[in-house]
């Protein structure tokens, strides 16, 4: 790894002024949030921004707030760190918080951000790597080469939804909200992400992330499993985000799993989801569940650890994220 | 300067010293005592200036440019528009360095830039110092290598398959670069006698050893014509000769080596390196200081890691697990170079008669050339991979005959004070006791195959394994008459006494042995001692911080001197003390008559007195390593001045749904004849068990093999920090620590080595309780958690419950190993020498 190349810092003061340097300079500007993501990847050389534009200094990004309707909205530019000590968010949304707990060491949850991570760069063992060693292999698709190293007949980019985050708050429905040229708009956490490695964004590039908003704590549970070799600081290789609806009665009106680290989004596990609807979360119930989502677990051979346990293993880990949903 | 009193030197020098070894704790000032290394306030405060650290004024950077293909022809190197960038000072490419070099002599086939061929992606072809590190990095950008592929060999297989091309045009033939076939005793009455035979087939896959400190250097070539290079490095000696060779006619005494305090080595920095060799001939080419500070992904190149070893044992014991004959045959894949993979090969079979005795023995062992970063050695040398091997062997064979494996294995130790089928000499022998203490520590009696289930479900069990380790190797790697290691002493009016000594601390603590040593014999305190290390102008010669040997071997050296030192300032003060030499006594920074201590001096004062008759105040110590009783071709590895040994017991618990598991505790006692400092001692054992943890659990020195329309990619698949794993301070278990002392004559106060044996337990102890857990066997290491998946899977399937490579005739390359070279035991009335041994001209002393 080599030191930063050389770039333009932007220190924007509103998130329109943020969204105008990023519209100005096009491909060659990048906003940084924590720059836990970015930086590293600057140093191997594989996102050459030459205009770093910093969302330090725009306001109303740093602040958990709880909304009048219940809900919670979280400014993108939010610490790591304080989310998962955060006792609104411990107390009602334990399984985001342990998600949040769930990235990497506590020195990078004191730098990175909520923002960062539900927009982090997918990952690959074929892409993050030096220059050299891409150079070695004629560079992938992701970085300007014509192959993927992945599926070397496919025409697309495998690399993998690798944050801990995402698959979570897909499952619980939550929304994010983006500041672009035309104003304000808010959407569905699941649709702020699409099925590629490159292009893993629905978001136009200089649209701002500037909240992610959570459902109001009431009539759901929702849990969070991480699959990865080291419970200190590795990416996941399978992160399973569930959230159950239940009636009084306890029976299932509504289920999302959502399978990160498996794809290049977090897949939805839907046979799994039918099978719960109408039923009462029973053990039996919960392990057929998990064996309905093999299928779904589409793992690629570019990640740490063997592709075909990853998969043999995703049921598992399918039912365990469920029985704690319980 | 006198640097020793000629009358008071025996005739040879003295390697055994009975006193010592004998001497009591109690009666002991410093030795035993955990008193703090040397340098570790400096080092713990940020102080400590690595290589990496030195700068100097008109400094240049310097990058290497390296292979982007595994196996390929250099057509033609343009270096044009690299040399147009403002900035560029110098550029080397392999025409400038066209003299070959190499740790070992007989593996003299490494360039500092590829001048043809390269062999592996990350060989370096060309070099560039410029006035910022980004320049030189922007510059090897600019350079157009045209490169014509050559087929890639990846692996043992391959490579024993293909005769051409070959990597080097040396070694036996094809791409095998070397081949050992050694036979002790009569294996074929071995196994007929044998109550129980069983064969085995095992892989060890390479790992590397990840220091955190990323080789750095600093070349200087003044304006006298000397040049001085300070490099992390291991071995100052060895660099020095190869950088003597290379930069020929630069005589060897105009070049300086100073090692600099290593951020961790393990190995890793024990062979001259490209960048070395580069750094210095740039600096002789722009007359400017060069730096080179390697990335972590060239750290990985450099390598020099496990060897990925693939063997086959076949094992005949008797009744009660005595093993009567084993048949040990190693593959070793070697990477693109020799480096020390001559001695690896033999360190694949040395060690298998020293851990438990074997009444006949036959070893085969191949290595081969690949297209990959090169093997060489990472502490536990050659010997951690068939440890895990017969380890594993063991318990299986424990559990085939129903014996306990820790009583198997207490009905089987080696005598001690005795010699092996392959004539190794065993001194001391502690592992019967280290056996007890792990057994005793764990609850092993009542606690194994109990199955125990934790709170989440997941299944516990325990595994013993045990090793024996060399405190040295008994030969220095070029062949030569001369000392291993040396000291000289300086002492001064002022009361300070200087260590110079040519070993390397590489964190174990050997400048603290120094002290410590010297200031027991003197009765001073150690921590007041200077010591000056590793700098081949300043210090004699050391061969380097390798083979456990330091402690031993400086040890033994500085013992020497320091006595010396002893003998000449018990002389010039008995006069004015009116004590006869013979009954003064060196304690508390004082010299006193031992029968009425308040009749004395102060240290500093005797040495005033003895300057005053003698003159300025030198001594000189040195040790070699005593003659080896094996005599035979290739006996010259294996033989050490004593043997270390280890046992372990480690607790895992299995997750049986996925194979996911941890391990929560691991008792350790290891024979360490005597502990110089116990705590310094336990930092090594729980060292040894946190790097062992990390190979038995999830290292590997993993390659991309990926072909696409013809065109092959094969590189190293994570040369990261991130993506190769090593445990985190998360899998790191409560380690119980055993300093067992069983002290041996040969080792200074009896000392014998603890920086490597405490390692090679763990593999095989770790494979051993998933199975004692989940009942499947894990012949692969690393033991990772797919691999006790899938045996958890081929066990519900019926299939044998085992995950490993083949166990049947293609398992192992097909190769010709030749005849054998067939030795007598010494049970057999053998003298050491093979009986059917083609007769060789003794070689000269050089």
């Amino acid at each position: 790894m080599l030191r930063l190349p050389t770039f333009t810092y932007h220190r924007p003061k509103t998130a329109a002024e943020a969204v105008a340097i990023h519209k100005a300079h096009g491909k060659a500007a990048m906003f940084v949030a924590g720059g836990t993501d970015l930086y590293p990847n600057m140093k191997r050389r594989h996102q050459t921004p030459t205009e770093v534009i910093s969302l330090q200094d725009v306001p109303g990004l740093h602040s958990v707030d709880v909304l009048p309707d219940g809900r919670v909205a979280i400014g993108a530019m939010v610490k790591l760190s304080v989310l998962e000590h955060h006792p609104t968010l411990k107390q009602h949304y334990a399984a985001f918080a342990h998600a949040v707990r769930e990235i990497s060491t506590p020195l990078l949850r004191n730098m990175g951000t909520i923002g960062g991570n539900l927009l982090l760069d997918t990952r690959c063992t074929y892409y993050d790597q030096s220059h050299e060693w891409r150079e070695s292999i004629d560079f992938c698709m992701k970085t300007g080469g014509a192959i993927c190293w992945v599926a070397p007949g496919s025409p697309r980019c495998w690399a993998v939804q690798s944050s801990d985050t995402v698959p979570l708050v897909c499952a619980m429905e939550a929304q994010v909200e983006l500041v672009g040229t035309s104003g304000t708009r808010t959407i569905a956490a699941g649709e702020l992400y699409r099925d590629d490695g490159i292009q893993y964004l629905t978001k136009q590039p200089e649209e701002l992330l500037t909240r992610l908003i959570l459902p109001a704590p009431r009539g759901w549970k929702a849990s969070y499993l991480k699959l990865r070799r080291r419970d200190t600081y590795d990416f996941p290789v399978l992160g399973v985000g569930a959230c159950v609806w239940t009636d009084a009665a306890g029976v299932v009106t509504k289920a999302n799993i959502r399978l990160g680290g498996a794809g290049s989004y977090a897949i939805a596990a839907t046979d799994s989801e039918k099978l719960l609807v109408g039923k009462q979360l029973t053990d039996e119930l919960i392990a057929a569940a998990g064996a309905a989502a093999q299928k779904p677990a589409r793992t690629m051979d570019n990640t740490d650890l063997d592709v075909y346990w990853r998969r043999k293993v995703a049921p598992v880990y399918v039912a365990r994220a469920l029985a704690a949903c319980k | 300067m006198v640097l020793d009193d000629p009358t008071t030197r025996p005739a040879q020098a003295k390697t055994e010293s009975p006193w010592q070894h004998d001497k009591k704790k109690e009666d002991m000032q410093w030795i035993g005592k955990p008193i703090r290394k040397v340098d570790a306030r400096s080092k713990v405060s940020g102080l400590q200036r690595f290589a990496d650290d030195l700068s100097m004024p008109r400094m240049l950077h310097m990058k290497l440019l390296r292979s982007t293909h595994a196996h390929a022809e250099i057509v033609s190197i343009d270096v044009s528009k690299a040399a147009a960038l403002p900035g560029v000072k110098g550029i080397l490419t392999g025409k400038d360095l066209p003299i070959p070099f190499g740790i070992l002599p007989v593996s003299q086939d490494e360039h500092a830039l590829c001048p043809d061929r390269v062999r592996f992606v990350g060989d370096p072809v060309v070099a560039i110092a410029a006035t910022e590190e980004e320049i030189a990095w922007e510059a090897c950008r600019l350079v157009d290598v045209q490169y014509r592929e050559l087929q890639t060999i990846g692996g043992v297989h391959e490579a024993a398959a293909t005769m051409e091309p070959r990597l080097h045009d040396y070694g036996v033939r094809g791409n095998i670069h070397r081949l050992e076939n050694l036979e002790f005793g009569d294996l074929a009455a071995g196994f007929a006698k044998a109550d129980h035979v069983r064969e085995d087939t095992f892989f060890f896959e390479g790992n590397t050893h990840l220091p955190m400190e990323q080789h750095a250097s600093l070349a200087h070539f003044d304006k006298d014509g000397k040049l001085t290079i300070w490099s992390s490095t291991q071995t100052p000696h060895y660099l020095h000769r190869a950088l003597a060779r290379v930069l020929h006619p630069l005589p060897a005494h105009h070049i300086r080596v100073v090692a600099t305090p290593n951020g961790g080595g393990f190995g890793g920095k024990s062979d001259p390196f490209n960048h070395e060799v580069a750094a210095a001939k740039m600096a002789m080419l722009t007359g400017r200081p060069i730096k080179v500070a390697l990335t972590r992904e060239e750290v990985f190149h450099c390598h020099r890691g496990r060897h990925p070893v693939l063997m086959r044992s076949k094992v005949g014991v008797t009744k009660t697990g005595r093993i009567l004959s084993m048949d040990f045959q190693a593959y070793l894949d070697g990477g693109a170079y020799g480096s020390y993979g001559t001695a690896s090969t033999f360190y694949t079979g040395a060690l298998q008669t020293v851990t438990y005795p074997v009444e006949n023995y036959h070893f085969r062992g191949a290595r081969f050339f690949t297209c990959k970063a090169p093997c060489g050695p990472k502490r536990g040398h050659g010997t951690v991979q068939p440890r895990f091997a017969v380890e594993v062997q063991l318990d299986k064979i424990a559990c085939d005959l129903g014996i306990d494996p820790a009583q198997l294995r207490l009905q089987n130790l080696a005598p001690r004070e005795s010699l092996t089928a392959n004539f190794l000499r065993i001194g001391s022998m502690g592992l019967g006791t280290c056996i007890q203490k792990v057994v005793d520590g764990s609850g092993w009696k009542t606690r194994r195959g109990k199955k125990e289930v934790t709170k989440d479900g997941r299944i516990r069990g325990l595994g013993l394994a045990c090793s024996s380790y060399l405190s040295g190797a008994g030969l220095p790697i070029y062949w030569n008459g001369l000392p291993h290691s040396g000291v000289q002493l300086k002492l001064d009016r002022s009361g300070l006494v200087t260590a110079f000594c040519g070993s390397t601390d590489i964190g174990q603590g050997s400048d603290s042995v120094l002290g410590w040593i010297v200031g027991e014999v003197l009765g001073i305190d150690p921590l007041g001692i200077k010591v000056v290390t590793g700098d081949t102008d300043l210090t004699p010669v050391d061969l380097g911080s390798y083979s456990s040997r330091v402690t031993l071997m400086t040890g033994n050296a500085a013992m020497q001197a320091a006595e010396r030192a002893r003998e000449l300032i018990s002389k010039g003060v008995s006069e004015k003390l009116g004590v006869p030499a013979s009954r003064l006594v060196f304690a508390d920074s004082r010299v006193f008559d031992a029968e009425n201590p308040k009749q004395g001096m102060t240290f500093q004062d005797a040495v005033i007195c003895t300057e005053a008759r003698f003159g300025t105040i030198g001594t000189v110590g040195s040790y070699t390593p005593p003659a080896s009783a094996a005599k035979f071709r290739g006996g010259g590895v294996g033989p050490s001045p004593s043997y270390s040994y280890s046992a372990a017991i480690v607790e895992v618990e299995v997750d049986p749904e996925t194979g996911i598991y941890r391990v929560p505790k691991v008792w350790m006692a290891h024979d360490i004849g005597r502990a110089l400092n116990a705590a310094v001692a336990m930092g090594q054992i729980e060292g040894s068990v946190y790097m062992g943890l990390g190979e038995a659990m999830m290292e590997e020195s993993a390659y991309r093999d990926r072909t696409h329309k013809g065109n092959r990619v094969f590189l190293h698949k994570i040369p990261s920090m991130l993506e190769y794993k090593s445990p985190s301070v998360f899998e790191m278990p409560e380690v119980v620590t055993y300093v067992v002392e069983d002290h041996d004559k040969n080792g200074p106060f009896g000392a014998k080595e603890v920086g490597q044996g405490p390692l090679l337990p763990m593999m095989p102890a770790i494979a051993n309780a998933v199975f004692d857990a989940v009942g499947v066997r894990v012949d692969e290491n690393p033991i990772s958690f797919e691999k006790v998946f899938a045996a958890l899977q081929a066990k519900k399937e019926g299939k044998e419950p085992r995950y490993g490579p083949s166990t049947g005739a293609d398992g192992v390359p097909v190769v010709d190993f030749g005849d054998s070279l067939k030795i007598k035991t010494p049970w057999q009335g053998g003298d050491g020498t093979a009986w059917n041994e083609p007769k060789r001209e003794k070689k000269a002393a050089k």
